[in-house]
């Protein structure tokens, strides 16, 4: 079953993801997509993620689905404009890939090219505007399109803010995204259910399915650089301390409780899970398994 | 210098969509000399808006829109005929439109579109305030550029990069969007986050075709027209 079809008749989705490495050895991402094609319903391939260059999420999508996982292709809008953005999209539908995740990018700054241009033409809402746009058998300038897709886009959110400000401005974009055409969505790493819980109450009104992101805890350290780093994560210090307690050698065994543990918590709330397991994706299985899904 | 055009008068008519009367405010500095917003396009707009059923509460041109000091000082014998409009139109450019909102606690609509002069800024130092991109979009974000204030100039909202206000490239610059929420949430206008703003025309932040004209390009023109 398509993931379309999954989160549109109301069932629990599972995705993941996979993410293409510098250079053309494809041989590591063809073993993840033959271990994971069973498994999840279908899988993120990140495109430049962290403004790093590597191989890219339109090529990879289409080597995963020969391999028989279903792509979410990944589309950031720091690399292209809206011509090179347009065109890549049509190609995709031509590859068979037919879900599409709509994300502005990091900025080039963050990145292994400080020095690359950034382009930002697009953001995360006029590009969804644009596939929906191209979804109706037209380009962005009005032009007939001789043939057209019919893609599944989504779009991400973050569930937890630092200020006020933030926070109203992520809800108010949610909801231009999805009136922009986002039919399914996929959140940032969630550690606190409670917070997440009340994050779906705020957003329930909008009816679009929202997947749980999960990062599984590898180590105390990596915990905190993503407290300290990333944007709209925030580890609690008791799972901090739960990683610091056992012995490193079963560090990577505890990330993986944990992670269970809290799919197990905002299963009830949301639509699915969103697995991100950076470089884990491996171990995914046995998250799935530990949280009995 | 910088230079400005009037936006279309049913443009700053929507935006004064709901409000009853207006403040118009001109400039005496690049506006006037764009013929955009001196005095005699400040007396026009005046009789088109009351045409079009809007009271006027009072008009201005002051130097140097640009100038915060200048803004305040020029709006002192004014502030009554202020108080009494529900919103200031800023006839002048996206500086002097910045100027003034980030001046003055009353909703500022701008009238102009600052066009590319191919390279020189304005004034009001300090950060970079104006690309001139020829499609003003003050109206929708509170008196705050969107193209200057956020680093990847972003037009549908903030990213998700930001942290405690900071914006992710440098815990030195503030988040575009967040001065922009706490402006439209002081305005009372935070509906405007919801309005749809489509891609930005990039023709219209390039240079004038007339400018983008070297000597090189003259001196091929009148070879071909055999000058």
């Amino acid at each position: 079953m398509s993931l379309q079809s999954k989160l549109e008749s109301g069932k629990f989705a599972i995705t993941c993801e996979v993410g293409p490495l510098k250079g053309t050895d494809i041989t590591e991402v063809e073993e993840n997509a033959e271990l994971l094609k069973d498994k999840v319903d279908a899988a993120n391939v990140t495109d430049q993620q962290s403004s790093v260059m590597r191989l890219g999420s339109l090529v990879t999508s289409s080597i995963i689905l020969k391999k028989g996982l279903e792509p979410i292709y990944q589309v950031v809008c720091r690399d292209r404009n809206r011509i090179a953005l347009q065109s890549d999209l049509l190609s995709a539908w031509v590859m068979g890939i037919r879900n599409v995740l709509s994300i502005t990018g990091d900025l080039p700054q963050l990145g292994d090219h400080p020095a690359a241009k950034a382009v930002y033409d697009l953001d995360s809402v006029t590009l969804l505007q644009t596939i929906k746009t191209l979804n109706d058998g037209h380009d962005l300038a009005g032009n007939e399109l001789q043939g057209k897709p019919a893609f599944f886009p989504g779009a991400v959110v973050k569930v937890e803010s630092d200020t006020e400000a933030s926070m109203e401005l992520q809800v108010a974009k949610l909801e231009r995204k999805i009136a922009a055409g986002a039919r399914f969505i996929q959140t940032q790493a969630v550690y606190d259910a409670g917070i997440f819980g009340k994050f779906m109450k705020r957003v329930e009104k909008f009816k679009v399915p929202i997947l749980a992101g999960i990062i599984p805890l590898r180590s105390p350290a990596a915990a905190r650089f993503m407290n300290k780093n990333v944007s709209g994560v925030r580890v609690p210090d008791e799972l901090i301390e739960k990683m610091e307690n056992v012995p490193k050698e079963d560090r990577v065994q505890t990330g993986i409780e944990i992670a269970a543990d809290i799919i197990k918590q905002v299963k009830p709330l949301c639509q699915g899970v969103h697995i991100m397991a950076i470089g884990q994706e491996k171990r995914v299985p046995d998250i799935i398994q530990a949280a009995g899904l | 210098m910088i230079l400005s055009e009037q936006k279309p008068f049913e443009e700053i008519l929507g935006y004064l969509e709901g409000e009853k009367s207006v403040f118009i405010l001109g400039c005496n500095g690049c506006a006037q000399s764009s013929g955009s917003g001196g005095p005699v396009q400040v007396e026009e707009m005046k009789k088109k808006l009351e045409e079009a059923g809007k009271k006027i509460t009072g008009t201005k041109v002051i130097d140097f829109l640009c100038e915060k000091a200048l803004v305040k000082s020029g709006l002192r014998g004014k502030v009554d005929e202020v108080a009494a409009a529900d919103s200031i139109l800023v006839m002048t450019c996206g500086i002097g439109v910045q100027a003034v909102a980030a001046s003055v606690n009353k909703i500022c609509h701008p009238a102009c579109n600052t066009v590319n002069l191919g390279g020189s800024r304005g004034e009001w130092k300090g950060s970079e305030r104006c690309q001139e991109c020829g499609q003003c979009l003050l109206d929708y974000t509170g008196g705050i550029c969107p193209i200057t204030a956020c680093t990847k100039s972003l037009v549908s909202g903030a990213c998700g990069g930001a942290s405690n206000g900071k914006c992710e490239i440098s815990p030195d610059r503030d988040c575009g969007w967040e001065l922009i929420y706490n402006r439209l949430k002081a305005k009372n206008q935070l509906d405007k986050l919801k309005i749809f703003i489509d891609p930005l025309d990039h023709s219209k932040l390039m240079a004038r075709p007339e400018m983008m004209s070297t000597s090189r390009y003259a001196l091929e023109q009148s070879d071909q027209e055999g000058r």
